[in-house]
């Protein structure tokens, strides 16, 4: 019956510790997910909203084992995108915080535990599920459009199963938590860990803080995941110094990472006898696609690696010609049983089947060397990394145009959006709505005032005009 | 300007909030104060004082009040008041 993970093969091993002292077990995790199942009976759609809590793991994995389909979003969720979510997709139930019930008022609390609560939506409408359909995600940044990626059954066990492979996982592994459970990178690290039978320890408190560490320390942690930004905290944080006996591996996705830091993090890695592992992915392939094994980490630095055990690269250029030559730019194109089903932008896509057939156009450009390393060197699409989470320029610009009627153009490197606008008086309430509607950190963005946003002859924005301001 | 003024002008600018909102502000308490914005915090004090902070003192520094005292401890020598 259970659809991914046999929990019962590990019945006394502990599965979840969180920083409050509280734990369970891989046996009570599949007893405790079966009766919450029990409440709600049939294969439906239901929400998650995110913590990095045992409730939430809870009602992930008997979701996902007794075929109820989540979507999984994060508790701080914006209230105007959960709406247009929930008239989108309209679930059969909510799986939330305990301390978030009053703000549903009117629906019906069918089942409560672990400081979660499952709700009766009472929603009528009913989308009929695509019979592999396992899961939906955001894509790791959505600027406010219900977008979503279809998982499979399949995506995700093929997925878990190749991480645990290439990373040697095995139930002495304990990972911490560093990013949220909605975000496919902090939930491939659940997936794969509970394959093999680890402890995952759960927490959402941050690097900055020092509850994180007391945690980390008396959890004895061995392994923690970081996107580039998370990298450049803990050399801030002075991390080589610190001493953490029990880790064992870092990884790093969600963006490259710049040469220097992983040059720094791969000698670290070496003199003190751990891991770093760069890898690569999105949450159209379910997480991971690619990783550069730890031994090459000093030797290949900036470099994403090799495709992870079932998968392939290639790299095709402009004329769709597949290209042989090392050196050679391409857009990087990955086959592998975790590509998608393809998106979900309602409730009537749910019954949609696979799209993509197992090809994935990535949409990073990308190189490979003599070895067959592949390095992304650009994106073909107008897009952004800010602090892990994907940001779609053209959604933001027409996000900003349809808000303030004004001329503007975004641009910019990750971790650095640029908003350029001709209007002073609109640059800091267009700088304010960008911030809330993508509630990422205000210091990613600064707005720049320019007499003209540079255009050609036919009135296209010359985004090459604008570089000069941020590179 | 005086240390106060630097101080308090770390913590307007990175998460860009109001003087009034500075007593008892705690991590957390504002969206900007998370791990990114603390990060931008411990930068603007270390450069507006030269100083270099210590990890243990980094991951203390959890309110505006506890920031004062951390930046008095002798390592660093510099009063807020």
């Amino acid at each position: 019956m259970n659809r991914i993970w046999d929990l019962t093969a590990f019945e006394d091993r502990t599965a979840l510790l969180d920083e409050n002292g509280g734990s369970t077990t891989y046996g009570q995790l599949q007893a405790e997910g079966a009766e919450l199942v029990k409440a709600i009976g049939t294969r439906c759609l239901a929400f998650i909203l995110c913590r990095n809590s045992i409730g939430s793991v809870l009602g992930y994995t008997a979701f996902l084992n007794h075929g109820i389909v989540p979507v999984m979003l994060n508790s701080h969720l914006d209230n105007g995108l959960l709406s247009r979510l929930l008239e989108a997709y309209a679930p059969e139930y909510l799986w939330l915080p305990t301390d978030q019930e009053t703000q549903f008022q009117g629906m019906e609390k069918a089942y409560e535990a672990r400081e979660y609560v499952l709700l009766r939506t009472g929603y009528e409408k009913r989308y009929p599920l695509y019979e592999d359909l396992a899961l939906l995600i955001t894509t790791s940044g959505s600027t406010g459009s219900p977008k979503l990626v279809r998982q499979s059954y399949e995506n995700i066990f093929d997925n878990a199963q190749s991480i645990a492979e290439y990373l040697r996982l095995d139930e002495t592994e304990r990972p911490i938590t560093t990013l949220p459970m909605n975000y496919v990178y902090g939930l491939s690290i659940i997936n794969s860990h509970f394959l093999v039978g680890a402890t995952v320890l759960l927490t959402d408190k941050g690097l900055m803080q020092k509850e994180f560490w007391q945690f980390f320390r008396k959890a004895e942690a061995t392994s923690f995941g970081g996107v580039p930004y998370t990298y450049e905290m803990l050399f801030k944080l002075r991390f080589f110094r610190m001493d953490l006996p029990s880790l064992r591996t870092v990884t790093q996705a969600g963006g490259k990472i710049t040469p220097e830091l992983h040059e720094k993090f791969a000698a670290w890695a070496a003199e003190t006898g751990r891991n770093f592992v760069v890898m690569y992915g999105a949450a159209e392939a379910t997480s991971r696609m690619g990783y550069l094994p730890p031994e090459k980490a000093v030797e290949k630095k900036g470099s994403m690696g090799i495709p992870i055990p079932g998968g392939t690269f290639a790299l095709y250029d402009t004329d769709g010609n597949r290209i042989t030559e090392p050196y050679t730019t391409g857009e990087l194109v990955y086959t592998g049983k975790n590509v998608t089903l393809g998106y979900a932008e309602s409730g009537e896509d749910l019954i949609r089947g696979d799209e993509r057939n197992g090809r994935l156009e990535t949409g990073d450009m990308a190189q490979f060397d003599e070895d067959g390393y592949y390095y992304i060197v650009g994106r073909k699409k107008r897009f952004l990394k800010i602090y892990g989470n994907r940001v779609n320029l053209d959604e933001i610009d027409r996000m900003i145009k349809a808000e303030f009627q004004i001329e503007m153009a975004s641009a910019g490197k990750d971790d650095h959006l640029y908003l350029f606008m001709t209007d002073r008086k609109k640059a800091e309430p267009v700088r304010e709505f960008v911030i809330e509607k993508t509630k990422l950190n205000p210091a990613a963005f600064k707005a720049v005032v320019l007499d003209e946003i540079p255009k050609n002859d036919a009135g296209k924005t010359l985004y090459s005009e604008l570089t000069k301001y941020y590179a | 300007m005086t240390n106060l003024e630097k101080y308090n002008q770390a913590f307007i600018e990175n998460f860009e909030v109001t003087e009034d909102q500075l007593p008892g502000l705690k991590y957390q308490d504002v969206e900007a104060w998370d791990s990114v914005g603390h990060m931008g915090l411990i930068a603007s004090l270390e450069e507006a004082f030269d100083i270099m902070m210590d990890t243990d003192d980094i991951i203390d520094f959890g309110s505006y009040e506890i920031g004062k005292q951390i930046l008095a401890k002798d390592a660093y020598g510099v009063t807020v008041e």
